[in-house]
């Protein structure tokens, strides 16, 4: 059945002798196989070899503390609205007196998700942050998950820890 | 009485104001309120945000009125014309209303449970501008318990007197009010006496900004994160009919249902608003109605919005059929428009 007319039909005509021992065509396609083992290879070994990412690669999600060690994040939820895949999640709760030193503003967020399957590393909620809580870090990337509890990573892995601070160019 | 407004013309009774004539063409005429609470006797006329330029002030008198004036207490007179969204001057002077309402508020949206039904955030969004000038200290007042269920945060108050009316008109007596005078002047109750009245609940919807929040509902969600349902219940206090806030399957807060100016014309009382927050308390009559606009809306894929009246009904008015003459006899008899058959 023809479903346009911009069909076209080929007429191949008789193959010369050299075409038909094939020879030639088989020589050449080795000669450019050879060609490959001496030039630079275009792949790396990935887990043991890392390509830089550039300054603003968009990788793994941290919630920053502040200079002092608070955390920043106030669970306003605006992250979780700008999120385009709906990958954030939070619960709020009022900070208790004591408790200063602990987080910065008088609520914070008590549970705060994402799911890292629903994710697409977009960079909306650092976007949308008014506090500065949360980024996308260019160092480092998601690490691959094997069970389907490691795909929601809660607080215990966002929140930067003290002894390994996660500081971009630019910042002070 | 004819009035005009920003070029659009309407037939008004007597002794309506110029915001009630505005708010009947559409709220994209309609002059920002923040003190203004129909519903309640005597409001208005304090935050200043509804200044209008009249450029007519009747048939009779066709002279401009030398100042702005605040539509929500001038009532309209015949022949008279109004600029609102249209006058340089206007929206030139509500970017300085942002300002001083701004003065003293401080920018803690990020923790305030009214923040996305804030009438502040709306109008600093649309009028104001998006950096401040002032280096002053801001006024700061401790938050103040009033009773097990109001939380007053006098920081974000700016002494719109909704509540006090409030308090006055629907409750017998009114134990809060406006102390001290000036920038001095704060919300408060006689040496902090707690507020128990069947209808106090009430101050926290007539409350545009985030100064009066309910405490049962404090940190629980964002505003924007809960669904709201129209519902009603048989109470022997108030009408019964309100807003459920859900999460998920959770109620996590009861308010009065809010029209499209954001003001309850029904207030309910304190039983239903604190106590009544499991489903079985309630029927449900549906989703609420939210404008498209809202953030509320946000992450709700329900059919119940409310679509922006004012240019539809302008699109409508403008709709011209096309004058399509061409020939179309080339074309089999069912594909012709039925536009073309009407002719």
């Amino acid at each position: 059945m023809k479903l346009s007319n911009k069909t076209k039909v080929l007429e191949q005509g008789e193959m010369t002798l050299a075409e038909r021992m094939y020879l030639p065509a088989i020589v050449g396609g080795m000669a450019t196989t050879l060609k490959h083992f001496f030039s630079k290879p275009v792949t790396i070994r990935y887990p043991e070899q890392k390509r830089y990412l550039g300054p603003v690669y968009r990788g793994q999600h941290i919630l920053k503390r502040d200079e002092a060690g608070a955390e920043r994040c106030t669970a306003c939820g605006l992250c979780a609205v700008a999120c385009p895949a709906e990958a954030i999640s939070m619960v709020a709760e009022e900070r208790k007196a004591g408790e200063e030193s602990l987080y910065r503003e008088e609520k914070y967020a008590k549970v705060y998700e994402i799911n890292m399957l629903r994710c697409i590393f977009c960079g909306l909620c650092e976007e949308a942050c008014p506090k500065e809580a949360i980024f996308l870090r260019h160092d480092t990337m998601v690490p691959v998950f094997h069970q389907r509890d490691e795909v929601i990573w809660g607080k215990d892995k966002l929140v930067e820890k003290m002894d390994h601070r996660y500081l971009r160019d630019g910042w002070k | 009485m004819k009035v005009t407004i920003d070029n659009i013309t309407l037939e008004v009774e007597p002794g309506t104001t110029i915001m009630q004539a505005a708010r009947m063409i559409g709220p994209e005429i309609a002059p920002p309120a923040m003190c203004y609470y129909e519903p309640l006797k005597g409001t208005g006329g304090k935050c200043r945000g509804c200044l209008v330029k009249v450029t007519a002030g009747s048939e009779k008198d066709p002279r401009p009125m030398p100042k702005l004036v605040p539509s929500c207490i001038t009532t309209v007179q015949d022949g008279m014309i109004v600029e609102n969204t249209i006058n340089e001057q206007v929206l030139e002077t509500r970017k300085g209303i942002v300002e001083f309402l701004l003065l003293n508020h401080p920018l803690d949206c990020p923790v305030c449970d009214q923040a996305g039904e804030c009438h502040l955030q709306d109008f600093s969004f649309e009028h104001g501008v998006s950096s401040t000038r002032t280096v002053e200290e801001r006024n700061t007042f401790e938050p103040v318990d009033l009773g097990p269920y109001i939380k007053l945060n006098m920081n974000r108050c700016i002494l719109c007197y909704r509540c006090v009316y409030a308090a006055d008109q629907l409750t017998e007596g009114r134990v809060h009010g406006v102390m001290h005078r000036g920038d001095h002047a704060e919300i408060s109750t006689y040496i902090e006496k707690a507020i128990d009245n069947d209808f106090s609940g009430n101050v926290i919807d007539v409350c545009p900004v985030g100064a009066l929040t309910d405490k049962t509902y404090r940190f629980k969600s964002r505003v924007w994160f809960s669904k709201p349902e129209d519902a009603h219940c048989d109470c022997d206090k108030c009408s019964g009919n309100v807003t459920l806030w859900y999460r998920g399957d959770e109620v996590i807060r009861v308010t009065g249902r809010k029209n499209e100016w954001g003001e309850v014309k029904e207030f309910i009382c304190n039983t239903c608003r604190f106590e009544r927050k499991k489903t079985s308390d309630w029927v449900i009559e549906g989703p609420t109605k939210i404008a498209r606009h809202s953030v509320i809306s946000a992450n709700k894929y329900g059919a119940n919005l409310i679509k922006p009246s004012f240019p539809i009904k302008q699109a409508a008015l403008a709709y011209k059929p096309i004058d399509d003459d061409r020939d179309r006899s080339f074309l089999p008899a069912k594909k012709s428009l039925p536009s073309s058959e009407k002719k």
